[in-house]
């Protein structure tokens, strides 16, 4: 049996025997007899590290690691450096709690704002918090940020990942917001309906860019048509594509997130990920979570400390702006591990290659037989249909190893590129789905 | 130093190879005026950096870490090598089910395992953290009386000792908050319960053991009084450490759980997260449970949805990585040694208060459970050492402190949690430490104002940081 209790049965006896008791029964007197659990846990008996390390290790040889991945949706497959997994790993770091005790904890704080700089230095926007759960989780608290008496509608485009609009409209169900979602014409968010749908009730429009297609949104446009009506804009972005794409503060928006996963963490059958938000200095203080700020000690030293506690639930209670209290840090520290890695310039190349290499794969697709169908430009994710069946298609690449996109209604496929994907491979996808009948 | 601080313009690494096909550009309308000034730094200099950034803080590695309510275990190593398997970190979320079967077994086994500890009857994994499980399962509650048609249950009633997020959660689902009184003891006052119970009570929200270490021996009748009234009885897992194997949740009378397995089940809590609550419910609640089920079949296991599910919580299906390091850890210890675990965090706590008890007054008087809570109101009083002061001063010896000022209702509360895995002589020195620290209140209380003396940094000035908020480096200072 596997254990972390470091006493012996001798110490623990003398240790019972110290505060007067005589068995470990007899620590658990407040326990009414009839709740007590009478066989034991229904459970297995535990194992040695080495028979545990087999077993886990038998789960994971029953799933299948694909070399070549053309499959985004909301988890990417980015090269990772050496670095990442090296200063995540150390247990200082990885075991620490979080740093209310700001003089044993100046590391983890000045990591925090470092990736907090990072974060407005990526979006643009004033104010960023130090993370929550996910992407999606990120964007139903914007949602939350925007809600008020008076407004109490949010619009989001229906070309958001559809998991994000799910995990919004949870959250709606919860706070009873109401969640009209604007349609979609041409694979972008219909510019026109938005403009019908916007009112004086709106608290906020949310879109994506680039979407769930891969497709850029006009996302300007769209923003004046939030504020026209004095909605809030909340644009949800790819990191990646921050590299080099406008930011949402150049759009004008009031809060940008997104999935942070595209920054140094592993696809990892969906988690842990990180959501990044960031805002308007004017929405400070609405912004969930926790954030780092600079200060000084009683000596006049520089000092990290956790700030603006006002806005959170163990000062606040239930008038708090959002429940949350473990958020994703050690993500986040993945985020500044990565993103100094890559430098200024490793960033703008990520976004290059992956943009260059989506825009070879759709070129030979077409050449395939496929027809790109985005309504616009792209970015490293596109959408194809033909007349052949998209499970053929599938098929036949995952024969040979290769994740190929996402089937989407019909047969449309929705493909991905990262710098990770070669050119000999993509001309390998073009070959066998030229093959597919 | 930060990092915006090192590096210079043109330093790097050459981590990708060069573009092998051509490069598209964006056209101006759509490309950012400016590069994200982001680091420019050489690899020793990245691997420099980060070493300080370690140094300067304060792992479960580093020292002992007593912090009431949050269970700082030992972090077992073997978690962390069956987390970084390729065989879950190189898999896909939304690959084709049948390439997948690892994960569905491992998501069920975990499930399962979680059931058999709680005596739930179904478990979702999605919830990335406690509070996040809190909403989780005040939605269960929330939609479990609307499909009943009884939409007039919108109070939630939470004990005055609870955990902030609980009433925080409770507001996120729409309801409001009846604060229910303990009486002097630390349990739920009864009869106020009694009082506040009624047919527009969606559920109450209980840890047990208490906030103030205490198991209340009125849990039957607590959860009697509550399901009599129509509502549901939520219990909160951040203290679940106490008990595993000696008594579940679901016998005392309880419908929706959430644990935390960054607490209990010994996953690293990182800074501050990735973390992971799932929530396990009886079966009248689980046609609501959000995604994803796995259930199994002749071909093997398949994700489905419930039937009236509330959604999904986040994306994807959970922190599927922390999950695999609670496996392990599950796996490892099994029926016997979960049991042996929470025997001896009750053992540990027990012991340390009875060699502090006549230095410092606790604010329960019996055995405690896996921690107890230390009112430093007196010390105070004679001596105007406050529980911050004391706290502070241990930073000195190396010790993480006690939780502060929580529960609420003891107003110079430490709390104690000392968890299984710590020797005795690391409990025996702990206990020196405090002994000395109380003996210093009285001779030399200025020592413990201005304490500590021996970190990186001294008392941070957090009423500056709030009122000039600096949230991120200033480049225009360079």
């Amino acid at each position: 049996m596997g254990s972390y209790v470091p006493g012996t049965k001798q110490e623990q006896l003398a240790m019972l025997s110290e505060i007067g008791l005589s068995s470990m029964d007899d620590l658990y007197v407040d326990v009414p007899a009839d709740l007590k659990l009478q066989n034991g846990l229904d459970l297995p008996e535990g194992k040695s590290e080495m028979e545990v390390a087999a077993q886990i290790k038998e789960l994971a040889k029953a799933n299948k690691v694909y070399d070549t991945i053309f499959r985004g949706a909301g988890a990417y497959r980015h090269f990772i450096p050496a670095m990442v997994g090296n200063v995540v790993n150390k247990e200082s770091l990885q075991t620490a709690y979080t740093p209310y005790q700001a003089e044993i904890s100046q590391g983890i704080l000045q990591s925090i704002f470092e990736y907090q700089t990072m974060i407005c230095e990526l979006t643009g926007m004033d104010v960023s918090n130090a993370s929550v759960y996910d992407g999606g989780t990120a964007a139903a608290e914007a949602v939350a940020m925007c809600v008020d008496r008076k407004r109490k509608k949010a619009l989001v485009s229906a070309t958001v990942q559809p998991s994000v609009l799910e995990v919004i409209k949870t959250y709606a169900f919860g706070s009873g917001t109401e969640i009209v979602v604007v349609p979609e014409k041409d694979g972008v968010t219909d510019a026109e309906a938005l403009a019908q749908m916007a009112d004086k009730e709106t608290a906020c429009v949310l879109i994506q860019s680039p979407n769930y297609y891969g497709t850029l949104e006009d996302a300007q446009k769209l923003g004046e048509i939030a504020h026209g009506v004095g909605a809030k804009y909340v644009m949800s972005t790819n990191p990646i594509s921050l590299g080099i794409l406008k930011t949402p503060a150049e759009y004008g928006a009031d809060i940008a997130i997104g999935e942070g996963q595209p920054l140094g963490m592993p696809i990892a059958f969906g988690g842990p990920y990180l959501g990044f938000m960031a805002s308007t200095k004017a929405m400070m203080r609405k912004l969930p979570g926790r954030i780092v700020g600079e200060t000084t000690d009683d000596d006049g030293r520089q000092a990290f400390v956790l700030t603006l506690q006002a806005r959170e639930q163990h000062i606040r209670r239930e008038k708090a702006s959002s429940n949350i209290c473990s958020n994703q840090a050690l993500c986040a520290l993945t985020v500044g591990v990565y993103l100094t890695t890559m430098g200024k310039e490793g960033l703008k190349e990520v976004a290059v290659q992956s943009a260059s290499k989506a825009h070879y794969l759709a070129g030979k697709l077409e050449e395939a037989g496929l027809k790109v169908v985005n309504g616009g430009e792209f970015f490293h994710e596109f959408v194809t249909e033909s007349d052949k069946d998209s499970a053929a298609v599938l098929a036949a690449l995952d024969a040979e190893g290769i994740l190929g996109g996402l089937p989407l209604e019909g047969n449309k496929i929705l493909w991905c590129c990262t710098e990770v994907n070669t050119k000999a491979e993509m001309d390998k996808v073009a070959q066998i789905v030229k093959e597919v009948k | 130093m930060l990092v915006f601080e090192k590096g210079a313009p043109g330093r790097g690494m050459q981590i990708l190879p060069k573009c092998d096909v051509e490069t598209v550009s964006f056209g101006e309308d759509v490309s950012r005026a400016e590069a994200p000034r982001l680091p420019e730094m050489s690899e020793s200099e990245v691997s420099r950096h980060y070493s300080d950034i370690a140094r300067r803080c304060h792992g479960v590695n580093d020292g002992f870490y007593p912090l009431g309510s949050c269970t700082m275990k030992y972090n077992p190593r073997i978690n962390e090598v069956t987390a970084s398997l390729p065989g879950f970190t190189e898999i896909h979320p939304l690959q084709p089910e049948n390439t997948v079967q690892g994960c569905l077994k491992a998501i069920k086994d975990t499930e399962d395992a979680l059931c058999a500890i709680t005596g739930m009857d179904a478990m979702t994994l999605q919830p990335a953290a406690g509070a996040h499980g809190e909403f989780t399962g005040l939605l269960l509650i929330k939609a479990y009386h609307e499909a009943r048609g009884d939409k007039k249950r919108t109070k939630i009633l939470v004990p005055d000792s609870a955990h902030g997020t609980n009433p925080a959660s409770a507001a996120m689902n729409g309801c409001s908050v009846v604060s229910i009184p303990s009486d002097e003891d630390g349990y739920v006052d009864l009869d106020a319960l009694r009082a506040a119970a009624g047919d527009d009570v969606a559920g109450l929200m209980l840890t047990n053991p208490n906030t103030v270490g205490l198991f209340d021996k009125n849990i039957k009748e607590i959860t009697n009084i509550i399901h009599e009234c129509g509502g549901l009885c939520y219990y909160d897992g951040a203290n679940l450490n106490a008990i595993m194997g000696v008594v579940r949740p679901g016998d005392m009378g309880f419908d929706v759980v959430h644990l935390n397995l960054h607490k209990t089940f010994s996953t690293p809590h990182g800074g501050g997260g990735p973390g992971s609550g799932p929530v396990g419910c009886k079966e009248k609640l689980a046609q609501f449970l959000p995604s994803i089920l796995v259930e199994e079949d002749a071909d093997g296991l398949h994700m489905t949805k419930a039937a009236d599910s509330i959604g999904e919580m986040k994306n994807f299906y959970g922190n599927f990585l922390v999950v695999i390091k609670a496996l392990t850890y599950i796996a490892s210890l099994g029926a016997e040694g979960l049991k042996e675990a929470s025997q001896n965090a009750v053992l540990n706590a027990n012991y340390m208060m009875h060699k502090l008890k006549s230095h410092y007054t606790m604010a329960c008087k019996g055995i405690c459970m896996h921690e107890f809570v230390m009112d430093i109101g007196d010390i105070k009083d004679a001596t105007g050492v406050s529980a911050m002061d004391i706290a502070k001063g241990l930073l000195d010896y190396g010790i993480h402190p006690p939780t502060m000022y929580f529960p609420l209702i003891v107003h110079e509360a430490l709390m104690v949690e000392p968890t299984e895995t710590e020797t005795r002589e690391t409990l025996d020195h702990a206990v020196d430490v405090f002994i000395e620290l109380a003996e210093r209140a009285k001779s030399d209380p200025e020592a413990l104002h201005s304490a500590p003396h021996n970190t990186v940094i001294g008392r941070p000035d957090e009423v500056k940081a709030a009122r000039q908020p600096v949230l991120k480096y200033d480049f225009a200072a360079e």
